[in-house]
Order: structure tokens, then C-alpha cells, then sequence
């Protein structure tokens, strides 16, 4: 598998962009893979009784889905040495038509001596982003 | 009720430990849409080093959640839980979690603060493999509402 070479990159450059579409079926595998059941992930009735705009996608969902165009950029989710994220807006998942995020990773810093990056991420819904500082230390190294 | 500024520093015994198994690991893969054959196929994860198929990052957050109950169930926390909103989250990999692996997690709270009406709780959760080797540490900000 080809690692990306550091030396390659530069400050700014965009490594990996994505689009996904959530659909409430999206929400319902995520809530049962990951054992989070919190009702407003699924319920219209119970999201709208605590004052949501709608049934939302759970946070943990657009933080783990977010972080893969750059797994898959660096080749091996063993490269992931850091994964931050900010929760900022709520990803409103419409019951028929889903919600669609967009992802672009961006290099935010390099590292040459450690053989790491920062990548950031925008993380976008319905024009906005949802994700503050979205960042992934990505090590590059030959060997892990 | 407001949280209580005195589990500041409070660290919770360790957690029942959490044996991974690789179908929940592709299970949690298929659910964040990873494509990566580290996730899915065992051998393309031996072929890289591994002992079997790797979690993708943000599975931690499922040994996470066992520590946070924990700590929410406490009698004297003042945490409401339907008030409370996750704010931000963290993993700081020592190495990635692989099926297999049997992991502990030591939760700490390390920050209570009051902004304005709410409360922001900051807990971080040390995660352990069978040897006591770190694997990740999870840190997780939860922001308790409060009246508004």
C-alpha cells in the first residue's frame, strides 16, 4: 500500500473531499453499532418534544464518517494518531429526503521531523459547517 | 440542580473490561461508511501488520460510553442527563484498537466549568489493553444546559 510522501505535500493542500448521504437508516445501524440509543436519533416525536428542528444524526456519526476520505488517503486507519472534533450544528436528517455532508480535507501542517500532518476537515450540511476544529494527525511514517 | 464542581479530579474505578470482537468492528465500519479492507477483511489486516481487522478511530467512543454511564449514574454528579449535550470529543492513539483486543477504561474528570447557565463537564477516559498498555485516550466535553 503507498503511503503518502510528505515531501509531496504542501500547507493547504486538499488530500481527500467525499460527499455522504445520511438517511434515517443511516442513523438507525449507527445507533445500534454503537450502542447509542438516545431516541432523538430516531424518533420525530421525541426530537420535536425537547425543541429540535428534527430527528438529528448523532454527533459520534458525522465525527466517524468525516475522518474516512483521510483513512483512506493515508492507507491504514493505524495512521490516526489524534482525532479532534468540535460539535457545533446539529445534521437534521430529513425522514424522506436524508441530509447530505460533504467533507474536504485540507493539510493544516506539516511535521517533517515526526513524519506527520494535521489534516483539517470542513464538514458541511446544508451549507454550513457543522464541526469546529476538525483536526487528524495523520502519521506518514514508512513504518508504524 | 446544577453539577457538582467537586468531581473535579474524581477518577472512577476502572471499567468492566470490553472484549472486541470483529464482526462488531465491521458492524461499527458498515455504520461509518469506512471502506478501508483494514476494517473489513482479516487478512488484508494481516497483510499489514495486524493481528486482525482494525477499528476505525472513533470506535473508542463505544469503550467510552461504558466509563461515561458509569460516571452519569454516580448519585452525586448533579449532571441531568436530558440536559446534556455532547460538546466536543477527542482520541489520542497509541496505537489503533484491533478485534481482539480486551480494554479497560479509567475515566477522569478533569474539568467542571460554569458558563453562565450551563456547565461543561470535561471527562477523559484512558483506555487499556490487556497488558495495561495504552491504547487511546478518549476525552470527551459534555455541555450540561442549564435554565434558561
Amino acid at each position: 500500500m503507498s503511503i503518502p510522501q510528505i515531501s509531496d505535500l504542501n500547507v493547504g493542500d486538499i488530500v481527500a473531499e467525499r460527499t455522504v448521504e445520511l438517511s434515517r437508516d443511516s442513523l438507525v445501524r449507527y445507533a445500534g453499532a454503537s450502542g447509542d440509543f438516545n431516541p432523538i436519533h430516531y424518533r420525530d416525536d421525541v426530537a420535536a418534544s425537547v425543541g429540535l428542528p428534527g430527528v438529528l444524526a448523532h454527533g459520534m456519526l458525522t465525527m466517524g464518517l468525516a475522518v474516512q476520505p483521510v483513512v483512506d488517503w493515508a492507507g491504514d486507519p493505524g495512521r490516526v494518531e489524534d482525532y479532534q472534533v468540535r460539535f457545533t450544528r446539529p445534521v437534521v436528517v430529513d425522514p424522506q429526503s436524508g441530509a447530505t455532508v460533504t467533507i474536504a480535507a485540507k493539510i493544516g501542517q506539516i511535521d517533517a521531523e515526526a513524519q506527520a500532518v494535521r489534516v483539517d476537515l470542513t464538514v458541511t450540511y446544508a451549507e454550513q459547517t457543522v464541526l469546529g476544529k476538525a483536526q487528524v494527525r495523520v502519521r506518514l511514517a514508512e513504518s508504524l | 440542580m446544577s453539577v457538582n464542581p467537586e468531581l473535579q479530579g474524581r477518577t472512577l474505578p476502572a471499567s468492566a473490561s470490553y472484549l472486541v470482537g470483529r464482526e462488531k468492528v465491521r458492524e461499527f465500519s458498515r455504520a461509518v461508511f469506512a471502506q478501508s479492507p483494514l476494517n473489513h477483511d482479516p487478512e488484508a489486516a494481516i497483510a499489514a501488520g495486524y493481528a486482525d481487522v482494525v477499528a476505525p478511530p472513533t470506535f473508542a467512543v463505544v469503550v467510552q460510553e461504558h466509563a461515561l454511564a458509569e460516571l452519569l449514574a454516580l448519585p452525586d454528579t448533579g449532571i441531568d442527563f436530558a440536559r446534556v449535550v455532547h460538546g466536543d470529543q477527542r482520541f489520542s492513539f497509541t496505537r489503533p484498537i484491533v478485534a481482539g483486543d480486551l480494554l479497560t477504561a479509567t475515566l477522569t474528570v478533569t474539568s467542571v466549568k460554569t458558563l453562565g447557565a450551563h456547565s461543561m463537564v470535561t471527562a477523559e477516559s484512558r483506555i487499556v489493553d490487556a497488558s495495561g498498555d495504552h491504547v487511546v485516550t478518549a476525552i470527551s466535553t459534555l455541555v450540561v444546559r442549564g435554565d434558561e
